[in-house]
Order: structure tokens, then sequence, then C-alpha cells
């Protein structure tokens, strides 16, 4: 079963398609893995066997009939904060505990259409605010490598799912690196796409203007395969873009050769482990052996992306959140004295500390005398930001660096110390992609200590088809994404 | 010590899309609570707007109207506050960038002068739910079937100078809207509501008064009273030593008072920001000409072409063009007859008359226009007078049929043979010597006593014009 349970999306494909195994026997082998192991590693927060199998007989008669999608029958999970119809959709706070959410989630709909089969929803911080999956009303998920760790944040449910074989793949979320930390926490390859390329009808809002679906995989195909299912227009978000989707898979075969890589130097600079930059140096130089040419760039804003980004999400997310007041759904406090105190409990007792900050600040930066020096001071720096990218896209096709300054970090670490600026700085590479709206992947380039180290690979808008082949072309090269920490690091979980 | 009232006026209009502003859902009114809140609507998490195409082409129509500068980008905006019947915690408004910018409206007065009012600016937003506490006695019900329903927000510049005009301004929007068809208009169904911005100063004065801004006023007559006790008030309160303050006052209409809401209610700090889910709107010249083509004749223009095709008065041609039924009728009217001016009089008094009795709109008028230039012809050509007429017309009202069969039936033909009228009038003086002889004897008064005698004699039929003129000849001798 090891040899099952290491197989990505194409290669169950083709087993399920040569009837090597059904359906049903592939999403038992997974459910009773989640069973064995999540306990330990609290990445399922709602595990969906009934429905799962229901969908996996499904697909197994699709495919009896000749009917089915390529990858029909595939078992995968879901972050929970995707809409799931008939399901509890919780976003991992209190607040959405009793929630069963109506509808399903564009993404949700394009997975259940193409045969997919969902096996739970996976842990995440609470509302997808955190960098460590520690803020969860759920309990913080385990780093399958080694279960003191984080796996990161905030799709640490997600990534620790794919990363202990709880699932060969899963939908993330990234609003300041939220896919791409997670991802190279847990030696995963992870894609935040461009902003707008995938719907975010269904998806719980964090930051509008920043948040965007993506899927935490084993490799590079498998990323495309997902993305593929995923991406396009969607008439129900007005920020989604009415652009063709490129065949990803399709474009998977390109050579690196005159590939320009630009290194930000800013992301090479005090602060990163020197070990890390050991092993993003060797990465980038396989990108050499393989044609590439590097060439330093300067983003000369990155070191206020993590200032403007929690002026700009937090200021979002206070009127996003404001929809949880206790009338319609959701957390509501026990026997309310007036409408007042319905409110200020409600979100008191149903919101946790860090959702609480942040909706604070939020306000704060938002109110009359402030409004100036903050919300918009930060959209400036957003454009700055911007700026920087175009900039250096008009002499490099993509950008590489550390996805992280560091390795998974030990649980607690970065929490107990009640200095919440400690924590935001674990996005200070992935963030400033988020202010700019650009695509971002995170691969496996190495281990530390046996560790997982990610490379971040960031391109211009809508070259998710680019990032892939390039980190297809360096799996084609390397053995990095195949290092898993195996069924006996998952089981230490069990304790 | 004379004093001046200044006011500007926030009318918020509803338009009568099919959907709503952001989502799917119908906005018909008088549904079964939350009947027609879609997932949207309601603020479940995940949702998203999507514009209305439809609201967004009668913002612009409006813009049009009243010769604004439209935005070519509108930015949609989050207004933060927490209340029950506002799902999301945030109204959706436009803030800086309305799509409808500077404009103006010509009202007409009663004396008949005109006044060009500034329009400082109209945006689209969004209406909230409605807090039930009838049905409800230890709780609120939250109907969400108006949540998200669109509503074009027209803000006047403080150019109105009294009560009167500023329900000139108000009729003149409420026509303009109507003409437009961008909303039904119902005041008491809320598809209109007015909050009125209040100050006074001596007259003189070039600096404004403290205003106190009165809020959800539902009817033209309430906006004139509220206005009138506000300004007062106002005026009582300087003169008193006291000073006015800046505040949100409602008007209640039993006692004919406004009063202060508490301060709680209204000390919001909104924290407006650019709505992060819609795009900038971005219209090019040739939507904003698409939506120039289907303007309709708008009433100023309509009035003046009245005065000149038919040579109507500015008052009749003013009233008559104010509402695009009542302008309509009229002209199908004037075409069928053949007689603007007879048309214009019978629309504007005997009808409306019957319309105001019966309560009904000339859009269900129980006589049509067809059947009313029918009786204007058989006044024309003197098949009727005048008064027999306004018989006809009744039994038209009453639904008797038409002018001409009404007047076959009850034999109501004029009669303007001259033979027979001077029959009954040779009758008439033989039978009245000693009155023949006062008229002889110079007591010309006792002439109406013969023209009544000959109408009693016709039973009204007699054509008045030939009785007149076959008297005096005859009596004179």
């Amino acid at each position: 079963m090891a040899d099952l349970l290491d197989q990505g999306i194409a290669s169950l494909a083709k087993s399920l398609a040569r009837k090597e195994i059904s359906s049903v026997e592939l999403t038992k082998t997974y459910l009773s893995r989640i069973a064995a192991h999540n306990p330990g590693l609290n990445a399922y927060v709602t595990v969906t066997a009934e429905q799962a199998l229901a969908q996996a007989a499904t697909a197994d008669a699709a495919r009896a009939r000749g009917t089915a999608g390529p990858w029909a029958g595939v078992p995968f999970a879901h972050k929970d904060i995707f809409c799931t119809q008939g399901v509890r959709t919780a976003c991992g706070s209190r607040m959405l505990d009793n929630f069963i959410a109506p509808y399903d989630a564009t993404v949700v709909e394009r997975m259940r259409d193409a045969g997919l089969v969902m096996l739970g929803k996976t842990n995440m911080d609470e509302f997808a605010m955190g960098s460590s999956n520690e803020t969860s009303w759920y309990g913080p998920v385990r780093n399958p490598w080694n279960t003191d760790l984080v796996p990161g944040g905030s799709s640490g449910g997600s990534a620790a799912a794919v990363a202990a074989h709880l699932c060969p793949a899963a939908t993330a979320t990234d609003t300041g690196g939220s896919i791409r930390q997670p991802a190279s926490f847990c030696g995963l390859t992870g894609i935040k796409p461009t902003y707008g390329r995938v719907s975010r009808w269904g998806m719980i809002a964090f930051a509008s203007s920043l948040d965007q679906a993506g899927v935490l995989t084993r490799s590079a195909e498998d990323a495309a395969i997902l993305l593929q299912t995923m991406a396009g227009f969607d008439p129900r978000d007005s920020t989604s873009v009415d652009l063709p989707v490129p065949d990803y898979l399709a474009g998977l075969g390109q050579s690196l050769r005159g590939l320009r890589i630009g290194v930000p130097k800013q992301h090479f600079a005090q602060g990163l482990n020197p070990e890390v930059e050991r092993l993003i140096r060797s990465a980038l130089a396989e990108f050499e052996r393989q044609g590439a040419t590097l060439k330093e760039v300067s983003l000369d804003n990155s070191h206020l992306s993590v200032a403007a980004y929690y002026v700009i999400a937090p200021a979002e997310a206070s009127a996003n959140l404001s929809r949880y007041d206790g009338v319609r759904y959701g957390y509501r406090c026990d026997k309310p004295a007036d409408l007042e105190d319905l409110y200020k409990r409600s979100r008191a007792e149903g919101f946790g500390a860090e959702v609480k900050r942040r909706i604070m600040v939020g306000t704060y930066a938002l109110s009359a005398g402030f409004y100036d020096a903050y919300y918009i001071k930060a959209q400036k720096i957003r454009r700055l930001i911007k700026n920087d990218f175009d900039r250096a896209f008009s002499e490099v096709d993509v950008i590489m660096g550390p996805t992280s300054p560091h390795t998974a970090f030990a649980l607690g670490s970065k929490s107990k110390d009640k200095d919440p600026v400690a924590m935001y700085l674990e996005d200070i590479y992935t963030i400033a992609v988020n202010l700019a709206g650009l695509p971002g992947l995170s691969i496996p380039a190495g281990l530390l200590n046996g560790l997982p180290v990610g490379l971040q690979i960031v391109g211009p808008n809508f070259a998710e088809d680019r990032l892939l082949n390039i980190a297809h072309q360096f799996q084609l090269a390397t053995d990095w994404h195949t290092r898993t920490p195996g069924v006996a690091a998952a089981s230490r979980g069990d304790r | 010590m004379a004093w001046e009232t200044v006011i500007g006026l926030e009318v918020h209009v509803q338009l009568s899309t099919r959907s709503k502003l952001f989502s799917g859902s119908s906005t018909i009114f008088g549904a079964e609570p939350n009947t027609q809140a879609s997932l949207y609507d309601l603020a479940l998490p995940g949702t998203l707007p999507v514009l209305n195409g439809e609201a967004l082409r009668m913002a612009v129509k409006f813009g049009l109207a009243i010769g604004a500068e439209i935005g070519k980008t509108s930015v949609f905006d989050r207004k933060n506050y927490f209340y029950p019947d506002l799902p999301k915690g945030y109204q959706t408004s436009q803030l800086n960038h309305p799509t409808v910018g500077r404009g103006s409206l010509t009202i007409t007065l009663e004396d008949g002068s005109t006044k060009t009012i500034g329009i400082t600016r109209a945006h689209m937003e969004e209406d909230a739910g409605k807090s039930l506490h009838e049905a409800f006695p230890n709780d609120t019900g939250i109907d969400l079937n108006r949540a998200g329903t669109p509503l074009l927000e027209i803000v006047s510049e403080p150019e109105i100078r009294s009560a009167r005009e500023a329900v000139a301004y108000l009729k003149k929007l409420h026509s303009l809207i109507l003409y437009l068809g961008i909303s039904d208009g119902d005041m008491s169904q809320g598809s209109m509501r007015c909050d009125a911005n209040v100050s006074v100063r001596r007259l003189g004065e070039t600096t404004f008064g403290t205003r106190a801004e009165i809020k959800n006023i539902n009817s033209f007559r309430f906006v004139e009273k509220a206005i009138l006790v506000e300004a007062q008030r106002q005026i009582d309160l300087i003169e008193d030593g006291g000073k006015v303050v800046q505040e949100t006052r409602l008007y209640d209409a039993e006692k004919n008072q406004t009063r202060s809401m508490r301060s709680k209610e209204v000390a919001n700090d909104y924290r407006y920001f650019p709505e992060p889910d819609l795009l900038p709107v971005v219209i090019d010249d040739a939507f904003i000409a698409s939506v120039r083509d289907t303007l309709p004749e708008l009433p100023d223009v309509k009035s003046q072409r009245f005065q000149q095709q038919y040579g109507l008065s500015h008052y009749d041609a003013q009233v008559l063009a104010a509402d695009r039924d009542t302008a309509r009728f009229f002209e199908e009217v004037a075409a069928k007859s053949g007689d603007a001016k007879l048309s214009a009089n019978w629309v504007m008094v005997d009808l409306q008359a019957v319309l105001n009795r019966q309560e009904l709109s000339i859009a269900h008028s129980p006589v049509a226009a067809d059947d009313l230039a029918g009786l204007i012809k058989r006044i024309k050509d003197g098949t009727i007078s005048s008064k027999i007429a306004k018989a006809v017309f009744e039994a038209m009202v009453a639904g008797e049929g038409s002018a001409d069969a009404i007047i076959e039936s009850k034999g109501l033909r004029q009669v303007s043979d001259s033979g027979a009228i001077e029959t009954m009038i040779d009758a008439i003086m033989g039978a009245n010597p000693r009155q023949v002889e006062q008229y002889r004897s110079g007591q010309e008064k006792v002439f109406t006593f013969f023209v009544g005698q000959v109408m009693k004699e016709s039973r009204g039929k007699a054509n008045p014009a030939q009785v007149n003129e076959l008297l005096t000849r005859k009596l004179k001798g």
C-alpha cells in the first residue's frame, strides 16, 4: 500500500483507468489512513467518509461506462474555507462551528464535476489568519516531519494531510503566504495563482483583494492538473478574470534554456538562515545547469510589504467579518440581554484572539482621522511594490528566492510570546506577491536537519504555466519533492 | 427680523430593476418575508456581489436627464455599521466616485417663475432590510426581501429657500423619474424617500447657519410641514438666545414637530473604503450614447413644444407635461378631436376632477382618450353645447357609452333649427306680454328671463348663440 500512497494524481488516475484499483478501494485506503493518523496530526476537522465513498462509487460507475473524466475517482481534501453544501464549513472558527453551508463554492463545484472525491475538510488558522495553524478553534495542526513543529499556515491542515499521505493533494488559499509557507514547511509543491485566476465564490473571505485559491500537491504535475480543474472565469466573482486558461499539463515539457531568473537581493539579506540560503543557491545552480541565467534584481520596497499588508488585510477583514453578528447564522451568545449584548458577546466569544486583534487593527486603520495615514498610505506602498515587480519583469522571466527564511518552527515558539509581529514576519518573502496580485509557487529544494526548505518562484500575471513548467523541470532533475516524512514519521503523530 | 430658510434635500429613489443591485433576487414589493433573499442578500460567508447592469443604465439615464457629468469610472465603497437588518455589516454605496456628478433641475414656482436647483451628485447604493417589531412580542423579526434593492441617492445643493420650493423640487424630481421609467416613485411604499437638511439665517447673511437633518419623510405634504416646523423651531431657538446644534431629527406627523434622535443612533464612524469585491465600474462614450438614445422627451422640452405646437399657455403646458401619462393622453385627445385647447381644458379640469374623485391615475381613466375626443368633436361641431357636454361626460364616466350614443339615446342633440327656435320664441313672447313691454321700455336685463324660458322649453338643447341672436332681433321688434 505504501506504493499506492506515494502516487500522485496523475499516476493514480492511470491506475484507475487501467482498473488496477477502484476509486472505492482507494478512498477506503485513505479513509483508514486518516482514521489511524489524523488524531495525532489534527489535519482534518471533518471527514466526509460516507459522501466520499458514494462519490467514489459514482466515479467507478462512470469509469465502467467509459464516461468518466480523466481525474474521476481520485481522492483529495478541501481546506475548510471553501463552502461545501450540506457539510460543516467552519473556517477554523468557533463562529462557524455550527455552520452547514447551503451551497458549494465554485472550486468545490468544479472539483466535483471533474469526479474528484472529497475525503474531508482540513484544519486551518481561524479565518486564514495565521502562519502556523495555531489560531484554529480546532487546535493546532502538527507537522508530519516532526510533530513538535508547526506545519505553517494558514493552510496547515491541507499541507500536513498531503505530507502525511492522508490525501494525495488538497486545496488551499493564500492571502499573504498561506499556501507557499506551509508548502515550504511540509516539503510540498504549492501554487498561489494570479489574483482573479480562480473564482472566490464560496471561499470565505479574509482579505478580498488578496485572497486567492490554489493547491498543495506532491508535484508540479499534480498542481497543473488541479489548477486546470479549478481555474477560469466565473460570472459570480466580479474580480475573476475572463481569460482563457492554458493547458497546464501540455505546457510542462519546455526546456529552461535561456530562462532569465531574477534573484532579488532583498530576499537574501539579513534574517535568512545561512543554511537555507545555501540550499536555495544550490537549487538556483540546478537551473543554471539547465540553461537558465541568473540576474540580481532589486525589489526596493519589499521591506515595506509586511507593514502595508498588515494595514490592508486587516482593514478588509474588519468589514468582511462584520457579518458574523449572531443574527442570521453562526455562533450566538447565550441569552443576549439586548442587541448590543448580542453583538458584543457573540463576537467576543465566537472569535479567537488573533481574529479580534486584526479586526481591531483594521477598524482603527479605517477610522476617521487615520484613514489617510494608514489605509491610503498602504495602498500607495502596494502600488510601489507592484511597480518594483513590473520593473523586474522587464528584465527577467521569473523571480526566485527562499519561500521562508527558515524551516518549520516549534509549536508555541512564536505564538506564546505574545508578540504577533514575530509571526507576521513569517511571511516576509511571500506577502509582496499577494500585494502585487502575482502568481507564486513553492517547491521543495532541499532538506535542512531533516526538514524541508522551499524555493519560491514568482512570475508575471497569468504566468502559472511558466511557473509550473519550471517547477516540473526542476522536479525531473531532482528528487526533493519525493522526500516524505514517510509512514514512520506520520505514525509519530499517533501519540 | 426677517429670516431665510436654507434647504438641501437628499432623495432616495428605488430603481425599478427586476433584480437587486448585486444579486439575482427579485425586487417585487410585498412578498412573504425572506422569500426574496439570496445567498448574497443573507450575507452568507463566501458570497460575492455582481453589479446589476440595468441599475447602472438607469443611474446614467437619470444623470443625462439632469445634464450631469457622468462618472466614467465609478467606485463602490463599503459603509460600515452594525444593524440587524444590514446583513453584511456594511452598506455598499459610492462615496468619492459616484456614477452621476453635478447636474441641475429647474422648478416652476406657483407664481409661474422658474428657479434652477443644483444637484451635487447622485450615487448608487443598496437598501437595507426591514426590522419587524409588531409580530414578535419579545423579539425583532428581520425581513431581508428589501435588502440589496438598488437605490439612487440624489443630493441637492443647499439652494432651496422655502418649504414650497422643496415641494416643487420633489414634484419635479418625481415627475422626472416617472418619465425616465427608472422608478415607480411610490412614496407610500418607500420607493421615494426624502431627508431634508434645514438651516436658517437672517435675510442678507451669506454664511449658512447650523443645519439639522430631518430623516425619512415620506410624503410631499410632510416634507412641507416638516421643513416649516423645523425652520420655525430654529428661528425661535435663536431668537431666544439659543444655538442650533448639528443633529439628526425625526418628523412626527401626528404632533407636527421634529424631535432629536438619540445621538447614539447617529454617532457613527462609517469607515468607508473601496469595496474590494467589485472592480471600478468603467463606462465609455458608446455606453453613454446608447443610454442617451433611450431618453424620452423630458417634461421641460415637452412643455415648450405644447406651447408652440398647440398654443397652450405656459401654465397649462407645464401641468400637462408634468406627468408622462397625462401628456400622452392629452396629445391623443388633441389629435383625435382636432382641438388642442378644448382638449387641454377637458383633460385638466373635467377629467382630472373625476380622477381625483375616484382616486384613479390617468392610466386607469374611466373615459378613454378616444371617447373624450369623440365628445369634444360634438362640442366643436355644435351638436351639443358645453353645458350639455358636462352631462354627457358624466354619463360617459358612468359607463353609459360613447358621446354619440348618449346624445342619441337621451335626445340631447342641440336644436340649431332657427325655425323651431323662432316658433318657441314667438310662443313665449305671446305668453309674456308684460316682460316684452318691460324690455322694450329699456329694462334690458329682462333679456335673461327670455333666454331662460327658451332653454327651459328646449330642455337645454337650443343652440345658445342662435337663441341670443333671434331673441334680440324679435324683442327689438
